[in-house]
């Protein structure tokens, strides 16, 4: 147990005094821009808008640069700060089909309508050290035809969907709910799983979705479809009466195929895990895509052993700023309650009256 | 920057709905030269430009059952005009500027000045916006690939 400690201010000031220093570095390098950050880290800057649940590149980027590049110590910022700000309304949901794309790719198909378009990515790097970016240059760009056009993309799981291979995704119209305003009980809801994964660490998620890979919970997932790119936004203000856009956010989108499922009276369908993350966000759409479909074990009759397949202990663990303050929590005072362990112990070393005589 | 559709309206509200996507689109930087022209009105705040956020939702599996996917910032701002005009915004971020001048070029919109308005200001908005939005089709179209299976062992 936690005491309550009193003193020590003058040493607190100054040690935040110490971690402003240490965050600024040698004073004789520039130093770095919020604007750079956003501009130049941006991968950074989605991890911390996912997780930190609020989508602000600026504010993010912000985060960043105090947290000196602690990624979960900025999402607890970026966390912290959206408890101030009112809500003024919930989207209506975001029509991914209709992204315009970045990047989109199928695992599963190689001519899918539209095909496959790589965008900006690490895929086929080759991982080495690029030492010229030591040295600034200048970065031109991809050369093709100016006037090039993407081709409609038809989401690939809908193709499936047509055959009747996977079942047809369903909105029944009933209301959404949210574990911001309404705390998670179990068992929860596929709405509310999906809510607190896409706020779930980045780690965490794509560990458990390797799990299942490896056999805890085998599901035999297939990336069907990633998709990154910009998607608007769009609100029904109850003064306008009409549905207006708000501007663009960048998503990334993972649909994965797993294997089937069927019964006596019903024939053999693949089924999904869905990802949803802001900005680009891949390893993240993929770990929350694969976990997705691993809770879902219940709905499908499939044996719940492994951890990925258990949902209190995914959801409950996932979430990463309560993780680091119950953990960081330990740094705190414990002096009483230790006191009272080291009572304890030397009570149970001391010989007994029989070992005595 | 993007196409995406647009929901189902009353199509007395599509030339509004139409000026305000665009205005959404916006950078701040894009209406600093109309701001004279914005502000040359008599006008009060209904609504000074006010920070919060808009909840953002998803479909499950893009087509489904709506789920909250996270928050994202919005500023929204109400003006009025002397002749009784009600202008409003609600733009992405978090700059108070950029949402009144959006909340003023709604309100001179609706009014006697519409075709002028649209003529110097919404449309050639809309055409840089479709300008950036080839340019990225452009860059994403440039990375297309085709990928080749390779046959192993039999003809």
């Amino acid at each position: 147990m936690y005491v309550a400690v009193k003193g020590g201010e003058q040493a607190i000031d100054n040690a935040h005094k110490l971690l402003a220093k240490k965050r600024r570095g040698d004073t004789t390098v520039a130093e770095l821009g919020v604007e750079q950050i956003r501009q130049q880290l941006p991968l950074a800057v989605a991890r911390v808008m996912t997780e930190g649940s609020l989508y602000d590149e600026e504010l993010a980027a912000l985060a960043i640069k105090q947290a000196a590049g602690d990624l979960v110590e900025a999402i607890f910022l970026l966390r912290a700060y959206r408890t101030t700000l009112p809500r003024f309304s919930a989207s209506l949901p975001i029509d991914t089909s209709s992204m315009q794309l970045n990047r989109r790719l199928s695992a599963t198909f190689k001519d899918v309508p539209g095909g496959q378009l790589l965008g900006p990515t690490f895929d086929y790097t080759h991982r080495l050290l690029d030492f010229t970016l030591l040295a600034e240059g200048e970065y031109p760009g991809p050369q093709g035809k100016p006037d090039a056009t993407v081709e409609a993309c038809p989401r690939v799981l809908g193709l499936l969907a047509k055959e009747g291979l996977i079942k047809e995704e369903a909105d029944t119209g009933a209301p959404v709910a949210d574990i911001t305003r309404e705390p998670l009980e179990y068992p929860a809801s596929r709405a509310e799983r999906l809510q607190a994964l896409a706020r779930g660490d980045e780690g965490f998620l794509l560990a458990l979705g390797y799990s299942t890979q490896r056999g805890y919970g085998r599901n035999h997932p297939f990336a069907g479809e990633i998709r990154v790119g910009g998607v608007e936004v769009w609100i029904e203000p109850e003064e306008l009466g009409f549905p207006i856009a708000i501007g663009a956010i960048e998503v990334t989108e993972c649909e994965m195929v797993n294997q089937f499922v069927g019964s006596a009276t019903e024939l053999p369908q693949f089924t999904r895990g869905y990802g949803l993350a802001f900005g680009h966000a891949e390893r993240k759409a993929m770990g929350m895509a694969l976990v997705d479909r691993s809770l879902r074990a219940g709905e499908y009759a499939e044996e719940i052993i492994s951890p990925a397949q258990q949902e209190e202990f995914v959801l409950a663990h996932c979430d990463n700023v309560e993780a680091s303050g119950f953990v960081s929590h330990l740094k705190l005072p414990h002096y009483v309650d230790f006191q009272a362990e080291v009572e304890l112990i030397r009570k149970l070393r001391k010989p007994s009256k029989e070992q005595a005589q | 920057m993007t196409a995406t559709s647009v929901p189902a309206t009353a199509p007395e509200h599509a030339a509004r709905q139409h000026w305000i996507g665009v205005l959404s689109r916006t950078h701040r930087a894009e209406l600093l030269p109309h701001e004279n022209a914005l502000r040359d009105a008599e006008y009060q705040l209904i609504r000074a430009p006010e920070i919060g956020m808009t909840l953002v939702r998803g479909r499950m599996g893009g087509s489904g059952a709506p789920f909250n996917v996270g928050e994202m910032s919005v500023t929204r701002c109400v003006v009025r005009l002397a002749d009784g005009r009600t202008g409003y915004s609600y733009l992405a971020g978090r700059d108070k500027a950029h949402a009144e001048l959006a909340a003023l070029a709604d309100a001179h919109l609706q009014g006697a000045q519409q075709a002028h308005w649209m003529r110097e200001l919404i449309e050639p908005l809309a055409q840089a916006q479709a300008a950036r939005r080839s340019r990225q089709q452009a860059e994403t179209a440039a990375t297309k690939v085709e990928f080749f299976t390779l046959v192993r062992g039999e003809n």
